[in-house]
């Protein structure tokens, strides 16, 4: 038995120490976004965020998850409350078959949570280990760019809603 | 002044001017006068493709391109203890590249180090090798880098601080260390061997990683292979130090250099996958003679030496055979659990090279003094090539922790090698996590790494 | 309330006004042929003509909830939000009020496979036509009730409304059997232009959901009680299973059953992960005869060109009096290309007191539904098959097949769902490609640089072996008892498969084409997205330009001299005018600019492609900067979905083009994963894609799913021709090639 922490909750979870995240997330707790591409850490449909950083949840072991904090992108919000990352994809209409894109939101989301005003060349370099087969490409940057100024607002809005106590 | 004291005041004035002399001779250079730019239709086309293929073996596009930026227009940044360096534009530029250099221009920047103005270049350009190319060759290589597309791409200013930003001080640098003609060719070897070691010694300078260094960031002649440190990562020891579990022979080099990866040995990743990638493009001849001629600094394997190689081939072949049967179990985060759990599934599947994982019993990194260059692998991974077939490694920076990655490391050494523990693992690994980066940040991708035999000569 | 009146529904619907907007009822255009003499019979337009009964399409319950019902299955083209446009539209009720059922042996009507572009002709000129008339129907009830002549009736909101005020929801309207009735050929269709939800970019419905983890795919799906199997599968075409010791893999944790018929090899575990290491250990357990049946990976030109081939002359025209002097000849060649879903393939399949249902993403639940009864020997009333998305398919990949592995294992566990999960090696090794393709081309120019004559042949398999029949399927070849693979053939024209656009759009006085079917398939193929028309218009378009080159022609004012079709010279000026093409244009260093255009089968959507591509002179690196299409889709359905998949055709395309072939050795496949198959990453996306639409409000809808890619891929390759001066013709166009093209 081994405990996981994921989107803020504590998880009792029995499975052996070699499972890789990946099952774990969908079986045992039973959650939908990280998928099952490749298993093999080539297409990064398995991405989640993992102490902050982004992590192919195919390849990484429960061993390695004592006392860390997994975050998936059903932590970060809801269609009634979504994350900015959530709300610009939403707006992009950025997806096609839509199964590569979870992966990419948690990639871009660890990206905005460590540097605010990411350049296109560094966008694009960061979501290397993500495949698209559908050609999405062009909306999913158009998205993560429009996450930014999303996040922007929100930093500004609640700046100023702060300042104005 | 009494006679005595002027006639010491003078000798003293003599030795002086004449030391001010010697160093003005030592360090001063003419400039070469400025040519026209010639016109690329002026060169043979036969000659220009036989450049290319020099400018390969030299490796010029690895240290003179940036990764994004237009080919052989420098602004690479190169580490050294010294400082930042910053490769040279050798496009044909006029302003800004090497456009009006004359072919004597050329060949003095490479026989010894000076460029057109008569300035000292630093010896991080190796014409401490390149001083043995032929003139032949340097007409090639010539007339290879004036048919190139000029970019306007002025030199960034090295970082360097005060005495080494002196160009003047280069100057005793070269007196202590520059030799000329160091390459001879050997009538006792094969002309194979001697194309080999004239490759070697000159333009592949496989030294200038190779080798240690001295204090002054000299190749020591003494130690030649034995092993040198380039940008944290450690170039192994090609001569009889080596720590290759599987002693190299020949054919193994013609094919890890040619292909980019050996079964017995693995893939040419980190800063040999460019290495390796020029190559492959290379007539197979030359490559052979590089080969032949490490196989030689390799030397013959002693017996101990060839039992060792049987047994890490036995070892790789008997766990790759059978699931592994490590326990795992929680309560061990040591090495053992992580290797069964992150790295066996391709790394003991039996899945052949290069797209399966070494098996680690054959592994050079895990045999090597220090575990700079696996620290490195295990944290970045081997990325994928734009539209090429290539191995694919997940990088484990950031789902393990650096006690996580030292444990690792610990365990590998031990399972996988014959060698005693290595200290300060975890240093290593917080030192990789820093360093690594530029290397992956600057560098100009490597293409065509590793080919599958099956697909050499498919699209 | 009066009781309802039972209405003469066919008098109603027969006599429902003018008619607003015509079909070609008898379906696609015509190339050479003659007229009928005897004009069809006519009948309701779409799917309507094999599912006729309205309440097939529609559904009204009395509470006044709203179900749309289509045969076709959603693979991320956003079908669901269109369909449910339409029908909201024509049936003017809000978008949000009603819901849409897909592909369902149970439930839906059955339009075969969710491809070639189809489905809004088919489906959603189905459903339009069934709303328009379920409307009518409804307005025709409240007549009657409210005693009022229908003029003096509109709908609002879901209910019928009188000029007084009162009001009837179509919940209280609709009455017992009032939709099964049969609808009629033609429609009263809402006006183009007081469209509120057509030709909209109404955000689509499943978005949200799969940006905040919701369950969407059919590998989401958890049943009470599912169990998990992974197959074992041969290693190569043919190879026989000779040995393999199961007991000590029957005793790893979690398994719960292995299965074994014939070659075919399964276990299925409680968890997951257990059944992947039990797989893995049956894996290491299994001997298997191979034989060294693939042919020369690097000379398919000749493999090709050599197998026996039945040939038919699809297309030919003859005019004397015009004669060519200049005369050049080209082959292009297309290698095996994998669909490379994301998601490898998965079902879900429960035998339960003699029923099947299987849980699919078939992209055609009918078809499979009835490979998988023949396959188990059961009628095919008693075998379900539910539409369930998976990742795109981009054709016939493994998801049938998948299917038949989860039936044929569930079969041997009654009463417990089984999931059966494909891995990434199993379906690259094992998804039937995309055929490779030889074409040659032949053609002339007059005195004045005209084409005076115009010769194609067009080299390849079937491009469609999708089930129906028990063996097309994995399972089913592989049992104990085999089933035999039917025997291949080609599709009919007009839509055809290997010779799908092998016709040319363009008009040349003499012209003829030629189609060389191979029945023989060295290695598994089937339909991958857009068939034969990918490699067709490649090659098309790229000899228009090689053509264009002798004339001394601009390639944009080649094509419109010898096109007639004057939505085809719209799409191609507004492609061309939006990039900013001119005639005498020349490109920056290193970089060259390609055009080329195409109607998809010659009857769908029309789609132009200007592209500027920079070459790496040193390394050979072929980078698509931008690229700028015209669209023409007919009415637009939904314009945020249709920039979608012409935007994702373009950059799929350049995958394709750029990087892509199976590769295998004499015994097996080689290309196993993505190591193995690279395809486009982040570090090569485009600059910018721009998509223009040229809407053609009230014309019928013109699929738009297919019809990028040819254009995009010869648009590609005549950038690079124009960029290196040299002309590569031999699919992938990769760097290596490109590099040797400039040394040579």
């Amino acid at each position: 038995m081994m405990t996981l922490k994921v989107n803020g909750r504590e998880h009792q979870v029995d499975a052996d120490p070699d499972t890789p995240l990946l099952y774990v997330l969908r079986e045992d707790i039973k959650l939908n976004a990280a998928k099952f591409g490749c298993g093999l850490g080539q297409c990064g449909a398995c991405t989640v965020i993992v102490d902050g950083k982004a992590v192919l949840s195919c390849v990484t072991p429960m061993v390695l998850l004592e006392g860390k904090q997994v975050t998936t992108l059903e932590g970060l919000g809801t269609i009634a409350e979504p994350a900015p990352i959530q709300r610009a994809f939403m707006e992009e209409q950025a997806a096609q078959c839509g199964y590569c894109i979870a992966g990419i939101m948690m990639r871009a989301q660890a990206l905005l949570q460590r540097s605010s005003k990411p350049t296109d060349e560094q966008i694009r370099a960061e979501l290397e280990p993500h495949l698209c087969r559908c050609g999405t490409h062009m909306r999913i940057l158009r998205a993560v760019h429009r996450a930014i100024r999303l996040m922007d607002t929100a930093d500004v809005s609640s700046a100023a809603s702060g300042s104005a106590k | 002044m009494t006679g005595p004291s002027r006639i010491v005041a003078g000798i003293v004035a003599i030795v002086l001017l004449g030391g001010a002399a010697a160093a003005f001779a030592i360090v001063w250079r003419p400039a070469i006068a400025a040519v026209e730019p010639p016109r690329p239709l002026a060169f043979d086309a036969a000659l220009v493709k036989r450049g290319r293929d020099l400018a390969a073996i030299g490796n010029c596009n690895d240290c003179h391109t940036v990764r994004g930026a237009k080919n052989f227009a420098g602004g690479l940044p190169v580490p050294t203890p010294f400082g930042t360096i910053f490769s040279s534009n050798i496009t044909p530029d006029t302003e800004t590249g090497i456009g009006r250099w004359s072919e004597a221009a050329f060949r003095r920047a490479m026989r010894s180090g000076v460029n057109r103005e008569g300035q000292h270049l630093y010896p991080t350009f190796p014409y401490d090798h390149f001083t043995n190319v032929s003139d032949e060759d340097d007409r090639a290589l010539y007339a290879f880098l004036m048919t190139r597309q000029p970019v306007r791409a002025p030199a960034r200013e090295n970082q360097l601080s005060f005495p080494f930003n002196q160009r003047f001080a280069i100057a005793g640098w070269k007196l202590l260390f520059l030799r000329h003609d160091t390459y001879q060719p050997d009538p006792k070897q094969s002309a194979e061997w001697n194309r080999g070691a004239y490759l070697v010694e000159g333009l592949a300078h496989c030294g200038a990683c190779h080798t240690p260094r001295n204090a002054l960031g000299a190749e020591r002649n003494s130690a030649q292979f034995a092993g040198g440190d380039v940008d944290n990562w450690h170039a192994y020891a090609l001569n009889d130090r080596s720590h290759a579990p599987v002693p190299w022979d020949a054919d193994a080099l013609f094919a890890y250099l040619r292909d980019g990866w050996h079964p017995d040995h693995g893939s040419a990743r980190g800063p040999m996958a460019e290495v390796v990638s020029n190559l492959s493009s290379v007539p197979s001849s030359d490559v052979r003679a590089i080969a032949v001629y490490m196989a030689g600094i390799s030397g013959t394997p002693t017996p101990d030496r060839k039992r060792e190689g049987e047994a890490a081939l036995e070892q790789a072949k008997s766990s790759s055979a059978k699931a592994s049967s490590v326990p795992i179990s929680l309560t061990n985060t040591a090495g053992a659990s992580i290797y069964a759990a992150a790295c066996a599934s391709c790394h003991a599947s039996g899945r052949p090279l290069p797209f399966g994982g070494v098996n680690l019993a054959l592994s050079t990194a895990i045999a090597s003094p220090d575990p700079r260059n696996l620290a490195n692998i295990v944290l970045s991974g081997v990325q994928a090539i734009e539209g090429e077939r290539s191995p694919i490694m997940p990088g484990f920076a950031a789902s393990m922790t650096d006690a996580q990655v030292s444990a690792l490391l610990s365990y590998l050494r031990a399972q996988f090698s014959n060698h005693p523990p290595w200290s300060d693992v975890e240093k290593s690994v917080q030192d990789a996590r820093r360093a690594q980066t530029a290397f992956l940040l600057t560098s100009p991708p490597p293409r065509n790494a590793p080919v599958d035999p099956q697909q050499r000569e498919k699209p | 309330m009066n009781a309802p009146v039972i209405l003469d529904r066919r008098r109603v619907l027969a006599g429902g006004g003018a008619l607003i907007v015509s079909f070609s009822l008898t379906g696609a255009v015509a190339q050479q042929q003659d007229a009928p003499a005897v004009a069809p019979p006519p009948s309701p337009p779409g799917s309507l003509k094999t599912s006729p009964y309205l309440d097939s399409w529609i559904r009204i319950d009395g509470d006044g909830g709203i179900t749309v019902f289509t045969g076709k299955a959603e693979l991320g083209q956003g079908f669901k939000t269109a369909f449910q446009q339409i029908a909201a539209e024509e049936l003017d009720v809000p978008f949000a009020s009603l819901k849409v059922v897909t592909a369902d042996t149970k439930l839906t009507a059955n339009e075969g496979y969710t491809s070639g572009s189809n489905s809004a002709k088919d489906s959603g000129t189905a459903i339009q036509n069934a709303a328009a008339q379920v409307r009518a129907l409804l307005i025709a009830e409240a007549a009657m009730r409210l005693d009022q002549s229908v003029e003096n009736l509109r709908t609002e909101n879901g209910a019928v409304v009188a000029a007084d005020g009162r009001r009837l929801t179509y919940g209280e309207l609709v009455a017992a059997d009032m939709l099964h009735v049969q609808a009629q050929p033609k429609s009263k269709l809402r006006d183009p232009a007081t469209f509120r939800l057509i030709g909209q970019p109404v955000p689509r419905v499943d978005i949200p959901s799969k940006v905040t983890g919701g369950a969407a795919y059919v590998q989401d799906m958890r049943l009470p009680g599912m169990v998990h199997a992974r197959v074992v599968r041969p290693p190569s075409y043919g190879a026989q299973l000779t040995e393999c010791d199961t007991s000590p893999v029957e005793r790893l944790p979690g398994v719960v059953k292995i299965v074994r018929d014939g070659n075919f090899l399964a276990v299925v575990a409680e968890k997951e992960f257990q059944s992947i290491k039990a797989m893995n250990a049956l894996a290491g357990a299994a001997k298997w005869k191979e034989a060294a049946n693939l042919p020369k990976q690097d000379d398919l030109l000749k493999v090709l060109t050599s197998l026996p081939s039945q040939d038919t002359t699809i297309f030919e025209r003859s005019n004397p009096a015009v004669a060519g002097q200049k005369t050049i000849e080209a082959t292009y060649t297309r290698p095996y290309q994998a669909h490379g879903s994301i998601g490898p393939s998965c079902a879900v399949a429960e035998f339960v007191d003699g029923a099947m249902t299987v849980w699919t993403h078939t992209q055609g639940v009918y078809p499979d539904r009835q490979g998988i009864a023949e396959m188990l020997r059961m009628p095919p009333a008693s075998v379900r098959l539910i539409h369930v998305e998976g990742s795109g398919c981009y054709g016939h990949n493994g998801a049938d097949d998948a299917a038949a592995d989860a039936a044929l294992i569930a079969r041997a566990l009654p009463g417990r769902p089984v999931r059966v999960q494909w891995m990434r090696e199993q379906e690259h090794a094992w998804e039937p490609y995309g055929p490779a393709m030889v074409t040659k081309l032949k053609a002339s120019l007059d005195g004045n640089g005209k084409i005076a004559d115009w010769n194609f042949e067009v080299f390849s398999n079937t491009h469609s072996m999708r089930p129906g029949g028990a063996g097309s399927m994995l399972a089913a070849q592989h049992m104990a008892q085999p089933f035999a693979l039917p025997a291949p053939r080609p599709l009919p024209l007009p839509e055809g498969g290997g010779d799908r656009n092998a016709i040319p759009f363009y008009s040349f006085p003499n012209a003829r084409v030629v189609h060389h079917f191979i029945p023989a398939m060295p290695l598994r193929i089937s339909a991958m997205r857009a068939l034969g028309a990918y490699h067709n218009v490649f090659s098309i378009e790229s000899f228009m330009d090689e053509l264009a080159t002798l004339a001394g022609a601009d390639p944009v004012e080649f094509r419109l001299k010898h096109l007639d079709d004057s939505r085809g010279r719209d799409v191609i000026e507004k492609a061309a005018q939006s990039f900013g093409w001119k005639a005498s244009q020349t490109s920056p260093h290193d970089r060259g600019y390609g055009f080329a255009f195409a109607r998809y089968k010659n009857l769908a959507a029309y789609c132009a492609v200007a592209s500027e591509v920079e070459v790496n002179r040193e390394t050979g690196r072929p980078r698509l900067v931008r690229a700028v299409a015209a669209v023409d889709s007919g009415q637009v359905i939904n314009p945020d979905g249709l920039i979608n998949q012409i935007e994702g055709a373009i950059v799929q395309s350049m995958s394709w083009t750029l990087y892509e072939s199976v590769t295998f050795d004499d015994t097996r496949i080689t290309s196993v994963d993505w190591q193995t198959y690279p395809i486009l990453r982040f570090n090569a996306v485009p600059e910018s894609v721009e998509v223009h639409i040229i809407n053609r409000p009230g014309r019928p809808f013109l699929g738009s799913g297919e019809t990028g890619q040819g254009p995009a891929a010869a648009s590609i390759a005549n950038a690079i021709a124009n960029a290196t001066g040299k002309r590569l013709r031999n699919l992938p166009l990769t760097r290596k090639r490109i590099k040797q093209a400039i040394d040579a």
